[in-house]
């Protein structure tokens, strides 16, 4: 019956209409016009050429590091973010305030600044660095480099978005678990771990998806060699650099496809493993 | 191709002349661009440059503007702008309402006049020295007592000697680096386009890092300590070495390199939409002048005039000197051959490895 009734009338807060139509003129404006002229400059291509812009070897090899990093650096930081997450919702420990503030640092911090300060410390005779080199592990200027700079940038999609919910999880479920014979391995796997997961995998996505736009920090550790190390904004921008306006636009419609294809997978995700939270709980 | 732009020529227009209304906002009374020199009221210019000249046009700004205060008794300001030569032809390309433009290469000039039709194709004859007030080479910085023993060109190939240059496609200084190691192996003795090729890429084969731009791998040479050389624009490798240390690194001049000639213009469109055509020339041809050459070479770069250099102290090497309209017929051919999407750069990396 929700569905039927006269908007704006009966509903509990009031201007549904009013904020329903600045919501789609806000969305509008900064999301969809722009992207928008994006396709319609594309569409200026001929299809040959718009097929042979995106899928020249170079360009290849840039998707595959450019989606290989976001989602290695994904899942580096759905591991470690939940422990720090789990830490921080937690335990209360001097300097608990101070680590929470650090987790939004790489948010703040321009990008740049990241990267310049990654490949000082892995670059082989940083403090990093000039250790990992004897080893025979090179960071900086490897696509490894590129894995650690968005490992960082990623950090706190994850933290930020399991932490409330780590709040927020009743902590009687856990005592009811543990006073039903329950083992703590079980209590987490059967009981903590299903509760978080939507919000892991939104936190993953955001950081996969982040890491997949980032150019700042990349171009400084990742060496951009040509078919190694070079990501796909670099590529973008050396397009522009020939006043290639219509190769650059391809190339970023294949970045904005893919990217919301990967979004609106993870969305799906999310809301089945939800939907099958929910309905264990009933 | 009528691609131009993320948006149409309308658009752009559009774009640039709310740019305008803002500009004309926030001059505000009393100091309108519109206004004829000698009327005493203040002018003001825009100077779409590149990244190495901030420094360099911070002094010659403040000395043209006492200079125009003398014989137009007007006031003039010098807005400046810099970044990578590339980014900064697009923004006028795109709208930036410059007055004059010093880049890095004629060639983003030249898309200037080409696409955007903001100046005359032959501006490039407009100003003495190909438009071109100062010049400037390409050199190799290595470490201090050159413990790889480079020498010339040919050292670069050698194996176990890493290089460090910025990436072509993306920097405009690393463009004439690349043309400078295929002039020299073009014009050796014995030397061809097949054995030119074979040279650059056997050089690009030892450079283990390509930055995006020129600033970008002398940071990387020097700070990272990554290569034994570091091939540079003379005007930064003496600036490195001057002002970061001369007990770090040594200057090492090759026995031939190419004339980077860092082009001037005039954007006729903008100019004359401001009415600022008068003050915007004598700006250029001040470059030319005494005291303009020696600004230029006190900021390390080769005026045109050699008595400039002596006056301020400064001594140029010697050294065989070929220009891109000399080896390669002009930039325009050039930049087709070489750094287009397939050109001889992209061939240096074979796909599949």
């Amino acid at each position: 019956m929700g569905l039927r009734m006269p908007i704006g009338r009966s509903r509990v807060l009031p201007g549904l209409g009013l904020s329903l139509g600045i919501t789609w003129f806000y969305l509008g404006l900064i999301v969809l016009i722009p992207l928008g002229a994006l396709f319609l400059q594309a569409a200026s291509l001929r299809a040959a050429d718009l097929w042979r812009a995106v899928s020249a070897p170079r360009a290849l090899a840039a998707y595959r590091l450019s989606f290989g990093a976001s989602i290695g650096a994904g899942l580096v930081n759905a591991v470690f973010g939940f422990l720090v997450a789990w830490v921080l919702a937690r335990y209360r420990f001097p300097g608990r305030k101070i680590a929470d503030a650090l987790v939004d640092l790489p948010f703040a911090l321009p990008t740049a600044v990241a990267g310049l300060a990654l490949t000082a410390l892995y670059a082989p005779d940083g403090w990093f660095g000039r250790f990992l080199e004897p080893l025979g592990v090179r960071v900086a200027f490897t696509p490894l480099g590129v894995g650690v700079a968005l490992t960082f940038i990623g950090l706190p999609f994850v933290v930020r978005t399991v932490q409330p919910v780590l709040e927020g999880l009743d902590p009687h479920l856990e005592e009811a678990a543990a006073v039903l014979g329950a083992s703590r391995l079980q209590t987490f796997a059967k009981v903590i771990f299903p509760a978080i997961l939507p919000a892991l995998l939104t936190g993953f996505a955001l950081a996969v998806a982040r890491g997949l736009g980032e150019y700042g920090s990349i171009v400084f550790i990742s060496g951009n060699l040509p078919l190694r190390t070079e990501i796909g904004p670099l590529l973008i921008v050396t397009k522009l650099e020939q006043y290639d306006y219509a190769g650059a636009t391809a190339l970023a419609l294949v970045m904005l496809v893919a990217s919301f294809a990967l979004l609106l997978s993870m969305n799906l995700l999310q809301r089945r493993s939800a939907r099958r939270q929910r309905a264990s709980l009933r | 191709m009528r691609t131009n732009g993320l948006f149409s020529t309308r658009a752009r227009t559009i774009a640039a002349a709310g740019l305008a209304a803002l500009a004309q906002l926030s001059l505000g009374a009393g100091c309108s661009r519109r206004d004829p020199p000698g009327t005493g009221k203040k002018v003001e210019l825009l100077n779409v440059s590149y990244d190495p000249t901030r420094e360099l046009y911070v002094d010659f700004n403040a000395a043209f503007a006492r200079r125009w205060q003398e014989t137009a008794g007007q006031k003039v300001s010098i807005k400046q702008s810099h970044g990578g030569s590339g980014k900064q032809a697009r923004s006028v390309l795109d709208g930036l309402e410059a007055d004059v433009v010093t880049l890095g290469l004629a060639y983003d000039i030249d898309v200037l006049a080409s696409r955007g039709k903001l100046l005359p194709e032959g501006w490039q004859d407009r100003l003495p020295h190909n438009s071109s007030p100062y010049t400037s080479t390409v050199l190799f910085v290595v470490r201090k007592g050159n413990p790889k023993r480079i020498r010339d060109w040919d050292d670069l190939v050698r194996r176990g000697v890493s290089v460090v240059t910025a990436n072509p496609k993306t920097s405009s200084g690393a463009r004439w680096n690349y043309l400078a190691a295929w002039g020299y192996a073009l014009r050796k003795p014995g030397g061809n386009e097949a054995k030119a090729r074979q040279f650059v890429a056997a050089l690009f084969r030892n450079v283990p890092v390509l930055d995006t731009g020129a600033r970008g791998s002398t940071t990387t040479f020097a700070e990272r300590r990554i290569g034994d050389v570091l091939i540079a624009w003379e005007n930064e490798a003496l600036l490195l070495m001057n002002e970061v240390g001369k007990d770090k690194f040594d200057v090492v001049i090759p026995s031939v390199s190419i004339l980077a000639e860092p082009p001037v213009a005039l954007v006729d469109r903008y100019a004359d939409k401001h009415g600022t055509r008068a003050v915007a020339q004598a700006y250029l041809e001040y470059l030319y002048s005494a005291e303009g050459q020696e600004i230029v070479a006190r900021h390390y770069y080769r005026p045109r005039t050699p008595e400039a250099a002596t006056k301020v102290g400064r001594n140029f090497p010697s050294l065989g000197l070929f220009t891109v309209g000399e080896v390669f017929g002009g930039w325009a051919t050039a930049q087709k051959k070489h750094f287009d999407d397939g050109g001889t750069f992209d061939q240096l990396y074979p796909a599949r490895r």
